[in-house]
Order: C-alpha cells, then sequence, then structure tokens
C-alpha cells in the first residue's frame, strides 16, 4: 500500500517514517528539559506499550507556576490471558511505588496499567517489567493488543489450552522489530545488511488496533462480541476442546455527532480446529491490514471493514488466503458476562477466589489496604493471579493445604470488603478517564462509585438489593469499560454530562441504544428511578432489567451495530 | 618682605598673595626642608589621586597642610592593613569604610583581601586590623580559605611585634559563632604579635557595635604606635563611617519600600516544597543592581509568635518599652518589627538564663556540654524557653534587652535589571516544619510567602556581591550549577546573557525533588533552550527514584565536556546549599579533573584554585 496518498491519515506517514517503530524516540526521551515527548514520537510509544498523558487537574496552575503540562505516562503491560506468577505479582506491585503513582490499574482487558510514570523513569520501568519475565510490546498502537482469555478455574484443563492458544497468539503476532530492545533494553543494535522486516505488519503495520480474546461458555466476561478476532471455545461432551468459533468485526469505540461511527457486535465467521486457529487468526488480521480504511482512522477499524465490503466478502476473503474453508459454527450459550465472586472449585482438587476490585484499582487506604494485602498474599501463594475481565483478581490455583493461610490475610487485611458489595456494584465498571486520560470529556472512574451508591438506594428501596445489573461508564465514547455492553450506560459528554444508554443483554450478546443524551448528573437518579422501580414491579420471572426496558417500550432493541443510532426515542434531553 | 627674591613664576596658579609667600618662604628654605617637601607634594597628591572622598570633602588641600603645621612628616604617617576575609560583602564593606576613615585618622591605610594575599606578608606590617566573617559550621568565607589554612598551620610565619586587632562577624544562632575572629585572633597571639584591642564578636545586626569598636581601635592603634602623630584631619563623627551607602537616597541605612507586585509558588500542586517566585517593584527608587546580587529583605516578625512570647512572658501587648532611638513604644510593636523574636543561641539563653537562674540551663552552658546544647537549640525557638524556664516579673525592657535585633535576610537576585529595569525577582523557598510539638516557620520566608499581600511594600535594599559575577567577556562559556533556589542568580544571569546578546555558550545543572512538580522556571528554561540561550541543561530530581541523584552525579556522567568548557577558558559557578551540595559538587569537579585531566588530586586543587584567582570559579552558596 502506498504511503505518499494525500489522502491517508497523518499516522500512516508517522509509521512509514519511524524505521519500524524507532523513530526519534531515543532522543526525545532523553531531553531533560521536557516531560513529554514530541508529537510524532508519541503516536509511536503507544507500539511500545504507553501513552503520554497529563494531570487535568491542575492543567490551569501550571503556566501561572512556569512549569509544562504535568506529563506522565501511562504503561500497559502484555500479559496473554492475564495471569502472572506471584513473583511477577510482587515485581510489579513493587515498580508500581518505585516509578509510578503507588497504585495498579486493572483493565477491562485482562493486564495492570501502570499510571504517572514520568518520562526520566520510562526506561528504568521498562527494563524492570523485563526482569520480571514481562513487557509492554503492542500493549497500545495499531497492532494486535493484548490477547484476553477467560480464567476459567471450574474447568481448568479447558482454560489451560484456551490460555495456551492466547499465549501462542499473542506471540504469533507480535511486531518483531528490535525496536523495543534497542531503545528500551539497550539492545545492540544488528549492522546487518538485511533490511528488518516484519513479516506480517510491515512498515505501516494495521491500520488501526485490533483486539483478540478467547472465551469459554458459558462465561462471557471476556464480552466476545466487543472485539475484532474473538474465538469461543466449543467442548465436546467429555469437556475436550475439539475447536472454536471464529468471531470478527465486534468494537465499542464511536465518536459524538459522527452517526457513521457506532459500537458493533462481532459476527461468527465460522469454526475451525485448534491446529488451525492461530493460522485463521492471522488470515483475519491480514484481511483487515489490507483493507481497513487508513484515511480516517474513526473507519479504521475492522468492524467498519466488515461493515462496508460484508461478512461473505470478509469470510471469501480469508478463506482464500486459508486456503481451505472454515466450518459451521457449533451451538454455544452464554450466560453473563460478569465474574463469579468468592471461592470456586477446580476440577484438580485446588480452589479459586475472586475479589470484587472497585473499578480496577488496587491501592492501599487506610481502611482498605488492598494493595498491601494483594502483595502478602503473594509472597506465600503458590498457585496464580489471574486479571479478570472486569478489572478483578482472582487468586487462582489454592491448594487445601495453602486455603487457610490465604484466607487469614484476606481478613488481616480486609480483602472481603469488596465481596459484600450489592450486585449492582460488583457489576460496575468504569475506565480511569479524568485526571490522566487525554481523551477523557466527563469524570468516570472517580465518579461512578458515587452514583452507584444512590442507584443501590433505589434498588433497596424496589426491594432488589441483591439483583444484578450490568452498569458500565467511560469517561468518552471510545468504549475502554464497554458502555455500550452495559444494561445501563454512560459515556461522558462534557464535564458533568453523561449520554445514557439502555438496554443490553446480561451475557453480552446485545448492545444497549440511547436513551436520553446530554443528561447533567444531577438528573441522572431523578431519571432512572421511576424506570427502576417499574422494573421491580413489573418485571417477568428472571427478566434481565436491559430486557425488561425493551419489553416496557424504554428503548428499542439494537440488533448489530449500524441500527445503534436508529430508532433513538428521546434525543436532546437539554430541550 | 622687601629683600625677598623672585621665586615663583607669575604664571604660576597662585594669587599675587600667594605668590609672595612662597617666594619668601622659599628663599629662608634649608636644602633638606627642600628635600623633605619634594617627598611631602608628590605623596600628599598620590594622596589625593588615591582617596577621592577626602579631596572631594576638602576641596583646598594647600590650606590644609599648613593650618595643620603640627604634621611633621608625610612618611612617617603609621600604616595599618585592614585585612578581610568575605563571603556575603559585609566584611568587604566594613573594611573598605574602615579604611577610609583610618586615612582620615592619619593612617597609611592599606585594605587587603585574604583571598589575594598570603600570611608571609603579615611580617613586614606593623598594624593589621583583622575583619572576618564566619560562615557554616565555623568555616572561613570560601575566598579566605587558602588563607586560613596557611595561616592556622604549625609553620605559619612568626609576627612578633605585630600590632593587632581583630573584629568577627557571625550570627549567635550558629553553633560556631564568630569562631574565624577568634581563631584569627588567637593565632595572632600565638605568633607575636600584641593585641592592641581586644576582639569583638559581632551578630547579624553588627553595625553599630562594629563602627564604635572601629573607632577605638584606631584610636588605640594610634596610641601604640611608635610613629603616631595626632590625626591629619579631625573625623568630625567617628560614629559615623563614610559608607558608599551613605550616597545613595536609597539602601542599607534608607531601605527602599518594594511593592510586591506577583507571587507564585512555583512548585506543582504534590509538591513537598514551597518555593516562592517574587516580583518587587523597585520603580521610582534609583536602586541598581547586577546578576549575582543580594537583595536584602526586612521582614516583620509573626504576628501570633510575638503574641505568644509577650503572653507567656506575662506581660500586655501595649506596654511601653524604649526602642534604639530611646522612644517609647509598644511592645508588641517593638517586638515584631525590631526583634529576633524566634532565634535561640547560646548568647541568648546565657543572657536569659541571668533571669530565670535554672539549674538546667546552667548545666547545659556548660562548655563540656555543647553537644547538648546545640541539640536543645535545634528545632526550638525563643518561645520555647519563655515556657519551660518561665521567669517571674521579667519586664518588658528586660525581655526586649534579651533580643538581637532582627536582620534582613538575604536572597540571591533572580533577575537581570537589564531584562527587567524596574524589577527586582526572588526566588525563595519557604522554610516551614515542625519541631517540638509546634509548627515552625522561618521568619522572613514566610513573611514573604503569607504576611504581605500583593501590592504592600516590603523594605529592601541591594547587597552587592562583586564576587559571583558574569565573565566580562560575553564570548567565555559559562557552566551554572543551581540546584533548588539556586536557580536564582542563573535566571538573572541567563537573562543578562540574552539581553546582552552574549554569545558566549551556557551550562546549566538544576536539580531538586520532584521532575513534575519542582522544576523551577520550566517553562522559562524551556524558551531559553529553544531561543538557543542555554545551549545545555542537565537535571536530577533526587526523589523520582529509588536512588537519589544529585547535580553532582549528572557532573560526573558529563566529566569530559565540562572539562573541555573549563580548558575553553570557561567559568564555573555554584549557587545554593552549602553545607553538602557544594562540597560534593566541588568534588566532583576534582574528580573530573583526575579523570579526564589526568592530574592529581593535589594537581586537580591546585587547578582550581587557580581557577578562583582568575575568578572563573565562583560561588554563592548559603
Amino acid at each position: 500500500m502506498s504511503t505518499d496518498n494525500p489522502q491517508l491519515h497523518a499516522n500512516e506517514g508517522i509509521k512509514t517514517r519511524s524505521n519500524y517503530l524507532r523513530g526519534n524516540l531515543a532522543e526525545s526521551v532523553a531531553n531533560p528539559l521536557t516531560g513529554a515527548v514530541s508529537d510524532e514520537e508519541t503516536q509511536l510509544t503507544k507500539f511500545h506499550g504507553f501513552y503520554m498523558q497529563d494531570d487535568r487537574d491542575v492543567r490551569a496552575e501550571r503556566r501561572k507556576k512556569k512549569l509544562e503540562k504535568a506529563y506522565s505516562f501511562m504503561i500497559r503491560l502484555r500479559i496473554p490471558g492475564g495471569v502472572v506468577t506471584p513473583q511477577q505479582w510482587q515485581d510489579i506491585d513493587r515498580i508500581a511505588d518505585q516509578y509510578a503513582n503507588g497504585t495498579l490499574r486493572l483493565t477491562t482487558r485482562q493486564t495492570f496499567q501502570y499510571h504517572g510514570v514520568i518520562k526520566g523513569n520510562l526506561k528504568k520501568t521498562i527494563q524492570e517489567i523485563d526482569a520480571t519475565c514481562l513487557d509492554t510490546i503492542a500493549a497500545c498502537g495499531d497492532v494486535n493488543r493484548n490477547v484476553m482469555c477467560n480464567p476459567n478455574p471450574e474447568l481448568s484443563h479447558l482454560h489451560a489450552e484456551t490460555l495456551k492458544l492466547a499465549d501462542e497468539i499473542s506471540s504469533h503476532l507480535l511486531p518483531k522489530t528490535r525496536a523495543y530492545h534497542e531503545i528500551w533494553l539497550d539492545e545492540e543494535k544488528v549492522t546487518s545488511s538485511e533490511e528488518e522486516q516484519e513479516p506480517l505488519y510491515g512498515k505501516t503495520y494495521l491500520p488501526r488496533k485490533f483486539k483478540t480474546v478467547v472465551a469459554v461458555p458459558p462465561s462471557n466476561d471476556v464480552d466476545i462480541f466487543a472485539h475484532d478476532l474473538g474465538y469461543i471455545a466449543i467442548a465436546d461432551d467429555e469437556g475436550k476442546l475439539i475447536g472454536y468459533n471464529v468471531t470478527v468485526g465486534g468494537g465499542m469505540g464511536m465518536t459524538h455527532g459522527r452517526e457513521d461511527t457506532f459500537p458493533r457486535i462481532a459476527d461468527i465467521l465460522g469454526f475451525c480446529t485448534p491446529e488451525q486457529a492461530i493460522d485463521v487468526g492471522e488470515k483475519v488480521m491480514l484481511v483487515q491490514r489490507d483493507h481497513g480504511n487508513r484515511e480516517d482512522r474513526a473507519q479504521a477499524r475492522l468492524k467498519y471493514t466488515i461493515h462496508r465490503k460484508g461478512i461473505e466478502w470478509f469470510k471469501e476473503e480469508v478463506e482464500k488466503r486459508l486456503g481451505y474453508p472454515l466450518q459451521e459454527p457449533k451451538e454455544f450459550h452464554f450466560e453473563s458476562n460478569g465474574d463469579r465472586y468468592g471461592w470456586v472449585d477446580g476440577v484438580d482438587g485446588k480452589s479459586h477466589l475472586t475479589l470484587f476490585i472497585p473499578n480496577g484499582r488496587i491501592k492501599d487506604t487506610a481502611d482498605y489496604p488492598m494493595k498491601t494485602g494483594l502483595r502478602e498474599i503473594a509472597k506465600i501463594h503458590k498457585g496464580d493471579f489471574r486479571c479478570t475481565a472486569n478489572q478483578n483478581v482472582m487468586i487462582a490455583g489454592v491448594s487445601p493445604e495453602e486455603r487457610p493461610n490465604i484466607e487469614a490475610l484476606i481478613r488481616q487485611y480486609k480483602l472481603y470488603k469488596g465481596m459484600h458489595h450489592t450486585g449492582l456494584r460488583m457489576n460496575s465498571m468504569a475506565c480511569v478517564a479524568l485526571p490522566t486520560c487525554g481523551l477523557a470529556l466527563a469524570e468516570s472512574e472517580r465518579y461512578l462509585p458515587d452514583l452507584v451508591g444512590y442507584l443501590e438506594e433505589i434498588m433497596k428501596d424496589c426491594g432488589l438489593r441483591d439483583d444484578e445489573i450490568v452498569i458500565r461508564m467511560t469517561g468518552c465514547p471510545n468504549g475502554c469499560a464497554r458502555p455500550y455492553l452495559g444494561e445501563i450506560g454512560f459515556v461522558g459528554k462534557g464535564p458533568g454530562i453523561y449520554n445514557v444508554y439502555l438496554g443490553a443483554a446480561f451475557n453480552g450478546s446485545r448492545l444497549n441504544k440511547l436513551y436520553r443524551d446530554n443528561v447533567p448528573q444531577d438528573n441522572i437518579i431523578p431519571m432512572l428511578r421511576p424506570i427502576i422501580q417499574d422494573y421491580g414491579a413489573n418485571r417477568q420471572p428472571g427478566e434481565r432489567f436491559g430486557d425488561f426496558v425493551i419489553r416496557s417500550g424504554y428503548v428499542e432493541p439494537t440488533v448489530k451495530g449500524h441500527d445503534f443510532h436508529d430508532n433513538v426515542k428521546y434525543k436532546n434531553y437539554m430541550i | 618682605m622687601s629683600n625677598q627674591r623672585k621665586i615663583i613664576p607669575d604664571n604660576a596658579p597662585f594669587t599675587r598673595e600667594e605668590t609672595e609667600w612662597l617666594d619668601h618662604f622659599f628663599t629662608q628654605m634649608s636644602p633638606e626642608q627642600a628635600t623633605w617637601l619634594n617627598g611631602f607634594v608628590s605623596g600628599f597628591q598620590a594622596y589625593q589621586l588615591t582617596d577621592s572622598g577626602v579631596a572631594q570633602s576638602q576641596p583646598s588641600p594647600g590650606g590644609l597642610a599648613i593650618q595643620q603645621p603640627q604634621v611633621s612628616s608625610v612618611a612617617e604617617k603609621p600604616t595599618l592593613m585592614v585585612l578581610f576575609g568575605s563571603e556575603s560583602g559585609n566584611a568587604e564593606a566594613l573594611a573598605a569604610d574602615t579604611k577610609k576613615l583610618a586615612q582620615k585618622s592619619g593612617f597609611k591605610a592599606t585594605l587587603l583581601d585574604m583571598a589575594d594575599s598570603d600570611p608571609a606578608k603579615l611580617s613586614k606590617e606593623s598594624n593589621v586590623m583583622v575583619i572576618i566573617s564566619t560562615w557554616g559550621e565555623g568555616d572561613p568565607p570560601e575566598r579566605a580559605t587558602g588563607y586560613y589554612q596557611k595561616f592556622m598551620a604549625a609553620d605559619a610565619p612568626r609576627v612578633d611585634g605585630l600590632n593587632f586587632a581583630v573584629l568577627g562577624l557571625g550570627d549567635t544562632s550558629y553553633e560556631h559563632f564568630c569562631q574565624m575572629g577568634k581563631d584569627f585572633d588567637k593565632k595572632l597571639e600565638e605568633l607575636g604579635g600584641n593585641r592592641i584591642q581586644d576582639r569583638i564578636d559581632c551578630d547579624v545586626d553588627y553595625e553599630d557595635a562594629a563602627n564604635k569598636w572601629i573607632d577605638d581601635a584606631l584610636k588605640a592603634f594610634s596610641a601604640n604606635s611608635e610613629t603616631a602623630q595626632e590625626p591629619v584631619w579631625e573625623v568630625s563623627e567617628a560614629s559615623a563611617p563614610v559608607s558608599p551607602a551613605q550616597k545613595e537616597v536609597y539602601g542599607k541605612k534608607n531601605p527602599f519600600p518594594a511593592e510586591l507586585t506577583d507571587r507564585v509558588v512555583l512548585n506543582g500542586t504534590g509538591s513537598g516544597k514551597e518555593t516562592l517566585h517574587l516580583e518587587l517593584s523597585l520603580q521610582g527608587s534609583g536602586i541598581e543592581y547586577q546578576p549575582g546580587d543580594a537583595l536584602a529583605v526586612l521582614p516583620v516578625n509573626d504576628h501570633d509568635v510575638v503574641t505568644e512570647i509577650v503572653q507567656v512572658a506575662g506581660l500586655s501587648d501595649d506596654q511601653p518599652v524604649t526602642n534604639k532611638k530611646g522612644e517609647s513604644v509598644k511592645l508588641h510593636n517593638f517586638i515584631m518589627e525590631e526583634c529576633d523574636a524566634t532565634v535561640l543561641s547560646k548568647v541568648f539563653i546565657e543572657k536569659y538564663n541571668g533571669f530565670a537562674q535554672s539549674d538546667e540551663l546552667t548545666e547545659l552552658l556548660k562548655p563540656e556540654n555543647k553537644p547538648k546544647l546545640q541539640e536543645f537549640i535545634w528545632g526550638r525557638e525563643i518561645v520555647d524557653l519563655l515556657i519551660d524556664y518561665p521567669v517571674e516579673n521579667l519586664s518588658a525592657d528586660n525581655l526586649t534587652s534579651l533580643m538581637r535585633r532582627l536582620p534582613p535576610r538575604l536572597y540571591s537576585i533572580a533577575s537581570s535589571q537589564r531584562a527587567t529595569p524596574d524589577e527586582v525577582h526572588l526566588t525563595v523557598a519557604a522554610v516551614r516544619y515542625f519541631a517540638h510539638r509546634r509548627h515552625r516557620k522561618g521568619v522572613c520566608s514566610t513573611f514573604l510567602a503569607d504576611r504581605i499581600k500583593i501590592g504592600d511594600t516590603v523594605p529592601v535594599y541591594v547587597q552587592p556581591n562583586k564576587h559571583f559575577k558574569l565573565p566580562e567577556s560575553g564570548d567565555a562559556p559559562v557552566i551554572m550549577v543551581g540546584p533548588g533556589t539556586g536557580i536564582a542568580p542563573f535566571r538573572a544571569f541567563l537573562q543578562e546573557r540574552e539581553t546582552t546578546e552574549a554569545s558566549g555558550k551556557n551550562w546549566l545543572f538544576f536539580g531538586d525533588q520532584h521532575f513534575t512538580t519542582d522544576f523551577l522556571y520550566q517553562l522559562e528554561l524551556q524558551d531559553f533552550f529553544k531561543d538557543g540561550i542555554v545551549t545545555k541543561i542537565d537535571t536530577a530530581f533526587s526523589r523520582d527514584t529509588p536512588e537519589k541523584v544529585y547535580v553532582q552525579h549528572r557532573m560526573l556522567e558529563k566529566g569530559k565536556e565540562i572539562y573541555q568548557w573549563l580548558e575553553e577558558d570557561g567559568y564555573f559557578y555554584v549557587c545554593g546549599d552549602a553545607s553538602k551540595m557544594a562540597p560534593d559538587v566541588h568534588g566532583a569537579l576534582k574528580s573530573i579533573l583526575q579523570s579526564e585531566g589526568s592530574m592529581s588530586e593535589d594537581a586537580a586543587e591546585e587547578y582550581l584554585d587557580n581557577l578562583k584567582k582568575q575568578k572563573r570559579y565562583q560561588r554563592d552558596v548559603y
């Protein structure tokens, strides 16, 4: 693909010029006068796993203080399947104190983020991460991102196989440039006459980010339909893996005010055997590489390519490259996209504890020393830790002998605190947003806990205290916390103003729809109270809130994604 | 007069009366007198040329010599060397005033900086007055270190018969108060000198006591000098020495009320530091300053601190006390504005114990308990003493007599007058800490931070520092090491080099705790860099990483280049902390010379000594 096309997005030129993601990154990082990297390098850092951000709370004061913006970096780890050893947990924890803001942020894609790492510490941080046998390569950027996998402890044989797939896909689709190793790990540049190659990506990588997940029914905790490429593990009657249904073209992000952008539920492309899985994934990515939109980044994700060209065309193109056809998809059934909290016994005599981590933020507070508690557990734990797709953490593989010691630490550090929350809170998820995220239009992580508190009051009044409703909030429409899959979704429009979406499926198989736009935050509760009261009084047995609001006519169902903006009943709340 | 010969030509610049008088005089003159007069006239002329102040104030010198016929011989005028060691410029200014006074008092006086001299020269002198300040842990002024070490050495040359008197400048709030004065005084005696007046140890409000002592000392030197002569000219007011400051409308004696026009805390939210950028208006003052100079600020005490002192002393705010001018003023006001109401010192405790008669304090004041005393003083203030060792019936005048005068505080100026003609900028760290169950505040820094509002005026004067100056040549490379508030004079330097379009390279080393919140003047420095004013900047932020990184570590990383700059006749400046940073930077510089210049340790030290002599290694440390 030619890159001197003037129509191409500027980022395509940056990638082309970067000499496989090197650019002037080393020089830009070494400049001691500024905590920022230059504009072009800012784009390149993403491929290395970090984003430049600034503390937006203090923007106003900084200039007067003769200081530049309070720049820092968000560093995201690459942890396929979200599994880390207790030693890695301790290292990750220590690095947060040494170089980041002293907290760890679990993400919706099963990894850790550090926030507040200053430029001068980037290199040391990445070297420390490397020393724990982890990296940050391709954690962001126009590449295949961290590969997610259901951390399914009950069916641990199946999980082991699906985790292996996640790991192998991650390795297979990893950029091959040595830029990361040269810039951050001081690897000698190999003076070979051979031009460095990205056999899969080429000089310009992908048009846009590319997200891959593996789900193990009946749990859809990874939100399989919200990703570019998905594998739904299919087991036979004995629970033995026989292959995967492959899904393509899901995605959350959209742009306010552009109806040609929308969240989209993935299509099921077909079924493949475990041996074919990596090959199929590669070909899906390559079709997107060659046919994705490189002029308009808001139209560049695979979902738009498929929407534009049609799923039949896409399937043909993939099968052409594969050289064999995909099989018909197998039957499967999803129950929910939440996590199962508490202790669960696995098949091998070991048990697994999923802890609720409010908004995925691991930190110490005076009455909730969560970070210390998890570190203490890591010091004695013999199994491993698994980050879930809902920003929670699982202490996995606990032997019966080990369990009392773990439980003692849970009590000592009050880690059970997270377990006594309502079904509402335990199914709520917010992105980071203000103050660090440069995209945020409104608060999210700092506001949702309060909002859920008010909603809990209403639920209690309606006799719904223990009922679960999936609540998702993001500070912007880009969708990090997958807000369009919330039975109630809040998407920031401006400071203190949100679009409110209703009606997604509890198991993540249907998107929600806009109920009201531009709602001031103080009006959210008065607006939702009558709907929840109605739900409490008039729902059918077992009926989920997301289904109820459709049946009751509050919103029309969203079928696929491109109809996301259609049939909206009430717009312009302000009017 | 009829028999006199015509000797003075008619075109000589004299009146007819004078010509006649001279003709008569020369006719009667012996050859011996003629020789003497020859020497006298040339000496007198030289004297006039070297001391314009006297010449201006005595416009009729011819008449003077004649009106003072008791002066038989200028050649026999006693000599007096005024030897000083100065850091901030106070000792130097005092020495310069002393020299002038001595000249007026009939001495052939010379002024000598220890930095430019050697103790060996002392043996040739007959009278020497030493004026020296003490710094840090009883250290000599930076530039007098070499002199001091040689003089204190076992092989220091004898000074038998040398008349001497020593004036020490210091600060009673430091443990080693006036240690330098004490050392010189003792050593001069040991080496055979003759102390003609007892040493004086002056505190920060030294002026009055020092002037009186100098006056007495000059009289003592006169009386002790074998060739003592009556003064040529009487000094009309011995207590009011000639001071350059007096010539200005505003100065030390008459501080300018400068309006505070801007105040910003430079540290970002979340910082552990509180560094203020202050802008003061000098409009209408006529005050001039150079980059490298300091601004003296006269603070007012914290109201609550004074109120508590008055209360615990059992006094009332309105009680009348007598101020220095003999006027009756209210106690609270007087302490607020005139007295050092916080700093605890040995001197203060001694005086206070005169009233308190505390066994505990008496024990503490014993020489063998010096370390305990220091420990006691640390973190305590005057109010603690009043509370813990109460005195019954302490009168208001008793209380104020204990306190020394509230000293001005000096801050390195952070602006160039070329860049900001009517303003002076300061970079001030607000001092706040918690000790002995109380929150403590630095008097002047919190005065500037909290107790004045934008639009209020602050009494200030300029304290010149001619030993911290940019190179005369704009082409010379300049290396500046200024962590923390040490950045202040370098902001002035950079502004100066920008406005004068100096072409020399500039390299700044800056450091503080955290990059994000403590990079003082970051945006300005970015502009200086963008505009090519700053050629290089290296930073060290000590608390961003587990291992502490300081400016000297950055220097060592760039040793090769630093050596290159020095070899290109570069200038090296250090400003900031004297206790740790400056010695560490010095050490780093030395090891750079050793590694990059292949020098022995001694050779490196000598190289640095030479740099100092060439004024290419200057420090402003505190």
